[in-house]
C-alpha cells in the first residue's frame, strides 16, 4: 500500500522519518527501516535536517524503493537553487520516488556547516509551485518536458505556531500551491491541535499529525533550548522525570498521543530523531 | 550607509610584509562614521605603521572613498610624494580598494576593513542591515519592512516553521521578521499582501558586477 493510496482510501495512515546516515555505510539505516516496513504507510527521508550534512534523502528515497517501503523524498530549499531542485526532482521521479515533502529547510547556523552560503533561492511555497508545474509536464519557466512527473505532494505546517494567523496564511498559500497533504510539527497541545485539525476541514487536504518521541527528560530540555518550532511542555518533561525508564515512558506518551489522533485525524507522523526501532513499539502500543 | 569593521592587524601586517613605503587612504564619508577609516584611524594607522618601521608616503583622506575621479584627481596632485609606493592600504569599503586599484595599476592595495553591510545608523556607533540591495523592491508589499534583509532566509511568503513565540530560530534575541511583517500588515489594514502568493525571485536583476550609467536626458524626464 502507497501513501497516496493509503491517504486516499481514507484509512488512517502513519509515516515515519528515517534519518539518512553521516556516511556511506547505510547498514544501520536498512535495519531501522526494515523494522518500519509493513508498519508504516511511508517512510520520510530528511534532507541535511538541522543543515547538518548527511547522505543525500534522494539517495536513501531510492535505498527505501528497493526495500519496498515507500519513501517521501524530503526536500528543502537550503541547500539547491531552482535549477537543483527542479533537476532533483526529476531525478526522483525517475528512480521510482512517488512523494515529495517540500520544506524551507533549517537555518544553516544550525549545523555543522556553518560557514557555508545558504540558498533559499526558493521558499516552501514556491517550491510547492514548481512540484505542480514539473506534475504538468512543464518546467517553472513553463516549457515543455520531455516527460513530466506526478508527485504526491506533501508540505509542513505547524499547528501550534504563535503568532498562528501569519502560519495559516502560509498554509493557505501551500494548499493552493498544491499541496496534497500535511505532516505536521509535533504537537503538544491536542486541544490546539484538534482546533487547527478544525479549521482545515473545508481544504481538500490530509493532515498527518506530528508526534516526536521524547528519549529522555535530557532530550525535552534539549530540545526546547536548541531545536526551531519545539516546545515541549512542562508536563511531559515532568512525567519523563519521574519515570523509571525514560525511553519507555516518552514511548508511552508518543503511543498515547496516536492513539488520540486516531480518533479524529487523517493520520500520524512519527519523527523518533534517531532511535527509529522503537517505532513499531509506539504503533503496537498504540492498537 | 556602507559598515566596515577593522582587520586584525596582524592581517595587515601580513598584507604589508617587505614593503616599506606606504600610502594610506581614508574615507570621510562612511568609514569615519563607522569609526574605521576616518582622519582618527588614519592617524592611528600611520603610528602603527611607524612604530613597525613603515614610511608613511602620504595619508589621504577622501571626502568619499568610492569617488573614483576624486581619488584621481587627488593623487595627480600628489604625483610626487607617492612616485616610490610600495602599496596602498586603504582604510574605506571594498569600493574605495577597488578606485585605489584602478588608480594606480603598479602598485598593490590592500584592504584594512572588512565590508559588511548597508546600515542604517541607529544612533552614533550603532548600525544595522536596512536594505540587502536586492534589485528588485518588494517593501511595496511587505508593509516596508524587507524580509530579505531581516529574515535570514530572505523568504517571501510568510513565516518559516522556525518561529518561536514570535522569535527568529536563527537568533533566538530577534523578532521573527515575517510576524512582524505579519503585524504590521494588519495595523496598515494589509493583510490582503500576505495573503498574495509573491513569485520567485529575479536574481538577474542583481547580475554581477552591476552597472548603471544615467543619460543625459533622463535628468530632464519626471516619469
Amino acid at each position: 500500500m502507497t501513501l497516496k493510496k493509503s491517504i486516499e482510501e481514507k484509512i488512517f495512515t502513519i509515516t515515519a522519518e528515517i534519518c539518512p546516515p553521516k556516511g556511506t555505510d547505510t547498514e544501520a539505516f536498512l535495519k531501522k527501516a526494515r523494522l518500519l516496513k509493513g508498519k508504516i504507510a511511508a517512510g520520510n527521508v530528511t534532507d541535511n535536517q538541522r543543515a547538518v550534512m548527511r547522505l543525500s534523502s534522494l539517495a536513501c528515497s531510492a535505498l527505501l524503493l528497493r526495500e519496498g517501503i515507500d519513501p517521501v523524498f524530503q526536500i528543502t530549499c537550503r541547500d539547491r537553487n531552482r535549477l537543483a531542485l527542479q533537476s532533483d526532482l526529476l531525478g526522483a521521479w525517475i528512480l521510482g520516488v512517488k512523494n515529495v515533502l517540500a520544506l524551507t529547510g533549517d537555518h544553516v547556523s544550525f549545523g555543522d556547516h556553518r560557514e557555508a552560503k545558504a540558498v533559499f533561492d526558493l521558499d516552501s511555497v514556491q517550491l510547492l509551485q514548481v512540484i505542480s508545474k514539473l506534475n504538468s509536464g512543464e518546467n517553472m519557466k513553463e516549457r515543455p518536458l520531455r516527460g513530466g512527473t506526478a508527485f504526491f505532494t506533501g508540505a509542513v505546517v505547524a499547528p501550534e505556531a504563535d503568532p498562528f494567523e501569519p502560519e495559516f496564511i502560509k498554509f493557505e498559500k501551500k494548499v493552493e500551491a498544491g499541496a496534497r497533504f500535511f505532516q505536521t510539527q509535533a504537537i503538544y497541545n491536542m486541544d490546539k491541535f484538534r482546533n487547527f485539525f478544525e479549521k482545515t476541514k473545508k481544504y481538500n487536504v490530509k493532515i498527518l499529525g506530528g508526534i516526536l518521541l521524547l528519549k529522555s527528560a535530557k532530550m525535552a530540555h534539549f530540545l526546547n533550548e536548541n531545536v526551531p518550532g519545539v516546545n515541549v511542555p512542562e508536563g511531559f518533561v515532568k512525567e519523563l522525570e519521574s519515570a523509571p525508564d525514560q525511553l519507555k515512558k516518552g514511548i508511552e506518551i508518543a503511543s498515547r498521543q496516536l492513539r488520540e489522533l486516531k480518533t479524529f485525524c487523517h493520520g500520524a507522523h512519527i519523527m523518533a530523531i534517531g532511535q527509529e526501532e522503537v517505532v513499531p513499539d509506539i504503533i503496537d502500543m498504540a492498537r | 550607509m556602507i559598515t566596515t569593521k577593522k582587520k586584525e592587524l596582524k592581517t595587515i601586517l601580513e598584507y604589508l610584509e617587505g614593503k616599506k613605503n606606504i600610502l594610506l587612504i581614508g574615507c570621510g564619508a562612511c568609514a569615519e562614521q563607522c569609526m574605521t577609516g576616518g582622519n582618527k584611524e588614519l592617524l592611528e594607522m600611520a603610528e602603527i605603521l611607524k612604530k613597525e618601521g613603515k614610511n608613511i608616503v602620504d595619508s589621504l583622506l577622501l571626502e568619499e572613498a568610492c569617488y573614483s575621479l576624486l581619488l584621481k584627481k587627488e593623487l595627480r596632485q600628489r604625483k610626487k610624494e607617492i612616485e616610490n609606493t610600495d602599496a596602498v592600504l586603504i582604510l574605506s569599503c571594498g569600493v574605495g580598494v577597488s578606485c585605489a586599484t584602478e588608480a594606480l595599476p603598479k602598485v598593490p592595495s590592500y584592504p584594512a576593513l572588512d565590508t559588511l553591510f548597508l546600515a542604517r545608523v541607529e544612533r552614533h556607533g550603532h548600525f544595522t542591515e536596512g536594505c540587502s540591495l536586492c534589485g528588485e523592491c518588494v517593501l511595496a508589499f511587505t508593509g516596508g519592512i524587507c524580509p530579505i534583509t531581516y529574515c535570514p532566509k530572505g523568504i517571501l511568503n510568510g513565516p518559516c516553521g522556525g518561529v518561536v513565540d514570535g522569535m527568529c530560530e536563527a537568533d533566538i534575541e530577534t523578532p521573527c521578521a515575517w510576524v512582524a511583517i505579519y503585524t504590521r500588515l494588519k495595523e496598515i489594514g494589509r493583510l490582503e499582501d500576505l495573503k498574495r502568493t509573491a513569485p520567485p525571485k529575479d536574481h538577474s536583476m542583481k547580475r554581477k558586477p552591476g552597472k548603471v550609467v544615467v543619460k543625459r536626458n533622463d535628468f530632464k524626464k519626471i516619469y
